[in-house]
């Protein structure tokens, strides 16, 4: 059940990563070989068990009252950023 | 010498004013020093803050205060934020990252009086068993510098072997404390899932990370694990129950413990492995503990389940990292597009693109039945046989890893070999099951561990019968040539 190039190639567009040509072999084999060994779990009988999302059971989220209690302190958080302006984050034109 | 005691002997040390933390700090940072550049075990070190931190704490117990952490040095994995502190995760995409608040973590043990002194070395962004997958360059074995330390938590395993620290913070989805506590001989606590708030920590898998503590014996890290541990309204996953006073509980005899001999564990176990476990095993009867043979037998799909499931939560995770907002942008990028697949394919490693790639592939349409949800449903599976165990016995018993610290470059050209190195311990973070590893011999000249695994919630239990057998064993005290 191996992996080919365009499958990769796909799998990495839809996670936004930039693969190039001379890394993509590997990827393929790498993948290829990482799916093959998860694939063992196709032949497990699980019936009617309910899938388990979290180890915790009777754990819910919660809920808290809608009030405000965060302070703005984006100044402190854009310091981070590569480009900023006018407390905008800078990106290349999206809309034409 | 101050690097070889214990944290209450050195809390006695502060109390009685045989020493002070700044000149207990300026010890350790003096070892860093001189100890550090073999090892690789730090990315940064905070020598001028552990200072300031360090008088801090000499003025609170001039003042009065005391508490078992007041004064007391520590290092912390770098996946967890450091106000004004740069937290890179141990990758080029946070190189540049200077964390604008402190984990909930990190300001417990600031709170407790604790003194930073470095951010450790760590898998790129805890994806690894051996910390080779580091931006910063591999961490070295002190035991053996031609060989891994284990990972994720590879520099603060190194840091608290070599002495470097009394105590390093750690982190656990797949068993990277535990992992690389046995191939350093040191002892490492990962707690039940929802003990330890996880905000502040860089999330690699939501539903399996967890915060936990290295430390030379579990004497010590109870002490520590009192403090970290605790309810936190910013951690939706925090569980909501008192925290015990963990240290107060150890040294209740072991009489009548149930120990499970869990039969999947001892499957295919080289024998010199299996002798150190059964040489554990006769210091526990001497204790006065029984042992149970029991059987998990879904437990040998673990492996492959995390692979499914860790790496699908990975790719949700790892998506904030975009280039727009913080962390790595590439230059001059042409289109949005080309922003988001550069600034990721140059600011993430191999193996982080490899998790990112396979998770997208699991939750793709076509493939999220087959892969997620079923491996949701073993999931279920596993932590049904551990719970149908833990009728029968207290605590279930078994090594920590298959072999000794392997050679660097040995094992990072196949993911899966690589993998297989977390077969005993990703059960656990599977099920949110509590861990500990402690020293119980050698092979080769290197250590290895042992584990305990309990029911969620007994820490207690597992402390206290780690603490036991270190009460009558001398393993843990056992220090590399060099680093004494």
């Amino acid at each position: 059940m191996s992996l080919t190039r365009l499958d990769v190639e796909k799998i990495a567009h839809l996670a936004r990563l930039s693969i190039t040509d001379e890394e993509m072999p590997v990827y393929v084999t790498s993948l290829s070989s990482i799916v093959d060994f998860v694939d063992e779990l196709s032949r497990v009988q699980t019936g009617a068990v309910l899938p388990m999302a979290h180890p915790l059971d009777g754990q819910h989220q919660r809920l808290r009252a809608d009030a405000v209690t965060e302070i703005d302190a984006h100044e402190k958080y854009q310091a981070n950023a590569p480009a900023v302006q006018a407390g905008l984050y800078v990106v290349p034109r999206v809309i034409e | 010498m101050l690097h070889t005691l214990s944290i209450g002997e050195l809390g006695r040390e502060l109390t009685s004013g045989r020493t002070s933390s700044v000149e207990l700090t300026r010890h350790f940072l003096g070892r860093i020093e001189r100890l550090n550049p073999a090892l690789n075990a730090l990315i940064t070190l905070t020598a001028e803050l552990a200072l300031a931190q360090a008088e801090a704490a000499d003025a609170r117990r001039a003042a009065g205060e005391s508490g078992p952490l007041l004064g007391i040095p520590l290092i912390h994995k770098d996946i967890f934020c450091t106000d004004g502190v740069r937290t890179s995760c141990g990758s080029r995409m946070l190189d540049n990252f200077v964390a604008p608040y402190d984990a909930t973590v990190v300001a417990r043990l600031k709170a407790a009086g604790a003194v930073m002194l470095a951010k450790a070395n760590m898998d790129e962004f805890a994806m690894g068993s051996s910390n080779e997958t580091s931006y910063y360059g591999p961490v070295r074995n002190p035991w053996d510098t031609t060989k891994v330390p284990g990972g994720s938590s590879g520099g603060s395993a190194a840091a608290t072997a070599a002495r470097l620290t009394p105590f390093a913070t750690g982190t656990d989805t797949g068993g990277s404390i535990r992992q690389p506590a046995a191939l350093t001989g040191v002892t490492g606590v990962k707690p039940t899932y929802g003990r330890v708030s996880r905000y502040g920590l860089v999330a690699f898998a939501s539903s399996l990370d967890q915060a936990g503590v290295f430390a030379r014996s579990a004497a010590d890290a109870a002490i520590v694990l009192e403090a970290m541990a605790g309810f936190d309204p910013r951690d939706s996953t925090s569980i909501d129950a008192p925290v015990p006073n963990y240290p107060a509980a150890l040294g209740a005899p072991l009489k009548g413990l149930k120990i499970g001999l869990l039969r999947e564990f001892f499957d295919g176990l080289e024998a010199r492995n299996t002798a150190l476990i059964h040489d554990a095993l006769k210091v526990y009867r001497d204790l006065g503990a029984e042992t149970v043979d029991v059987s998990l037998p879904h437990l040998p799909l673990s492996v492959p389940t995390y692979y499914v499931v860790a790496p699908a939560e990975c790719s949700s995770n790892l998506s904030r990292f975009d280039g727009v907002r913080f962390g790595y942008r590439c230059e001059n990028p042409t289109d949005l597009l080309d922003l988001y697949k550069r600034s990721r394919g140059e600011g993430f490693g191999a193996e982080v693109k490899r998790r990112i790639m396979t998770g997208t592939y699991v939750l793709s349409a076509g493939y999220f039945d087959a892969y997620y949800l079923k491996a949701q449903k073993v999931r279920r599976l596993i932590t049904d046989d551990f719970r149908a165990a833990f009728e029968k016995v207290d605590l279930v018993i078994g090594p920590t890893t298959p072999t000794p610290a392997f050679s660097i470059g040995a094992k990072i050209d196949d993911p899966v070999t690589m993998y297989l190195n977390d077969i005993y311990t990703i059960g656990a973070n599977l099920a949110g099951l509590p861990g500990i590893s402690m020293p119980c011999g050698f092979i080769d000249e290197l250590p290895m561990g042992l584990q305990l695994i309990g029911p969620h919630f007994s820490e207690i239990k597992l402390l206290n019968a780690a603490d036991g057998f270190q009460r009558a064993t001398d393993w843990h005290h056992r220090s590399p040539r060099g680093y004494e």
